[in-house]
């Protein structure tokens, strides 16, 4: 066997492990063509990372894309089965625009999605897959986890009005409490519902710190789900080793795509997050599918400079 | 300990900054030499001062450079950079106003012409009250574009208002409070986030005690 390790640069090592972590836990990699229709990312804009996508016309007149996410085209090329679980990997070049110069680039991206008969072991099994990710990037590493479901159930709880809500969500986002008192004061919330959300943002950090502080939080049927969800599946995960998880309800998404446990990964040194994922059963149905999803893409793009400057060192 | 890098606005509101984080427990004696130097470092309680323009804080914090720093709302809501926003320093309040010559009302017939730093800002907010604009930007004496004639109205930010009355303006709506704001990187909150709570605890209580206008 011929070593390459003198050839391969720090990405290129990280894509390899990530993707024999993942084959060893069972999951088949999916190799996507680098063009699809033009409709299917049209159809779902806001899931895309950024709104641009690059097009072309094909010699029979069709308008393809360069991809611009891996996700949908799984999600449509899959089987939709919800009996069985389908476990992919994949490791491909995706074309977004970047935020500092507005042009598009080729973003490296590895990830994993399961899409069938995902319950909650499948769920801890995503999040397990994700820390070792983490883990096998850097030894300093965190991994945030919330509960999309639980602020919807308080909103609704509470009696929040539709108009304050996206409102709100984004001043949770941000950790801004002085925000989200004006913002749920104006809106006519008592004293105790303020004090609700208000709370919400000076809860997180570690599971055992946080889980038993969410006993007052469960208040109606979706409340008590997001958090029992979250118990469950924070359980098989361990905190204290290379990557320490935290419960954080700052961390918020998409609700028309999002629902339920979404996450996301940091790596010191890197000013934002390198990994990010959830589960997606709102996309299926949207796409017309039945079944359950749940997955996690690493941004290698975002590890380029930590690899950079450890090399320097 | 792990070292707080902190992001301060140069200039007038930069000093009253730090005089809080100071009085919050924060000392960086160096800092008061008078000297032109950017970076000041105090070992001892694990915090490294800069001095940038104001208007970068926001992406000296977004970018990690900085794990906190303190910036205008008026930037916040121009840029929304993925920053936290931890605090209301209750530091440097002013408006965000929509200024116009003496007399003037938006009869909304036509496109309004408004001239601004703040070209996100003037955007959002004329689509929130459904009015079609054409923006003009420019980077400062904003004041003289109405009575030029280059824009109909102006959107800025307007703490007393005598650089508008000297002009011959009048702020025609007030629509969002500005202050200085507290606010932390993504990611460096995870990692430093007992330090940044400190910070902020020392910080808010002065806010809440009142000693801080």
């Amino acid at each position: 066997m011929i070593d390459f390790s003198d050839v391969l640069t720090r990405s290129e090592i990280t894509a390899f492990t990530l993707r024999k972590i993942y084959r060893e836990q069972g999951y088949s990699q999916y190799k996507m063509s680098k063009f699809e229709e033009y409709d299917l990312y049209v159809k779902n804009k806001d899931f895309l990372v950024s709104d641009s996508v690059l097009t072309f016309t094909d010699t029979d007149g069709k308008l393809l894309a360069l991809k611009p996410d891996v996700t949908l085209s799984i999600i449509k090329n899959g089987k939709d089965n919800p009996t069985e679980l389908m476990k992919v990997y994949y490791d491909e070049n995706v074309y977004r625009v970047s935020k500092g110069t507005k042009t598009f680039r080729e973003i490296k991206q590895v990830g994993v999605e399961c899409v069938g008969a995902v319950t909650d072991s499948t769920i801890a099994e995503v999040l397990g897959l994700a820390v070792r990710s983490l883990a096998s990037i850097s030894t300093s590493s965190v991994l945030e986890i919330s509960n999309l479901d639980l602020i919807p159930g308080l909103f609704d709880y509470y009696g929040v009005s539709e108009s304050a809500r996206g409102e709100v969500i984004a001043l949770l986002s941000q950790k801004n409490g002085d925000g989200v008192a004006q913002a749920l004061a104006s809106d006519g919330m008592s004293e105790s519902a303020v004090n609700a959300f208000t709370d919400l943002i000076s809860i997180y950090g570690a599971p055992e710190k946080v889980l038993p502080r969410l006993a007052c939080y469960e208040v109606n049927e979706q409340t008590k789900r997001a958090v029992s969800e979250l118990f469950s599946a924070v359980q098989g995960l361990t905190s204290g080793g290379a990557t320490k998880i935290s419960i954080d309800f700052s961390l918020t998404g998409d609700m028309k795509y999002y629902n339920g446990i979404a996450f996301k990964g940091f790596v010191e040194g890197v000013p934002s997050s390198v990994l990010s994922g959830g589960s997606y059963d709102k996309l299926m149905k949207r796409m017309g599918k039945r079944s359950r999803a749940i997955g996690f893409a690493v941004y290698l793009d975002e590890l380029e400079r930590l690899f950079f400057r450890r090399e320097e060192q | 300990m792990r070292t707080l890098n902190v992001a301060l606005p140069k200039g007038r509101l930069g000093e009253k900054i730090y005089d809080l984080f100071e009085r919050a427990g924060f000392p960086c004696p160096s800092i008061r030499d008078g000297s032109r130097k950017l970076i000041f470092e105090n070992a001892e309680v694990g915090i490294r001062y800069f001095w940038v323009k104001p208007s970068d804080v926001a992406i000296y914090v977004e970018r990690g450079a900085a794990d906190i720093g303190v910036c205008g709302k008026d930037i916040l809501l121009e840029y929304s950079p993925d920053v936290y926003e931890l605090l209301d320093l209750r530091k440097g309040k002013c408006s965000m106003c929509v200024a116009g010559r003496e007399g003037f009302v938006d009869d909304r017939a036509g496109t309004l012409t408004v001239a601004t730093k703040f070209v996100n800002v003037a955007k959002s907010y004329y689509a929130s009250i459904g009015r079609e604009i054409d923006v003009i930007q420019l980077n400062g004496s904003i004041e003289i574009a109405p009575i030029l004639g280059l824009s109909d109205v102006i959107v800025d930010i307007v703490e007393t208002g005598s650089t508008l009355r000297e002009n011959n303006l009048v702020v025609v709506e007030r629509f969002a409070d500005i202050s200085a704001r507290l606010i932390s990187n993504k990611a460096s909150f995870k990692f430093k986030s007992e330090e940044i709570e400190r910070v902020k605890a020392g910080l808010s209580a002065l806010v809440e005690d009142g000693e801080n206008d």
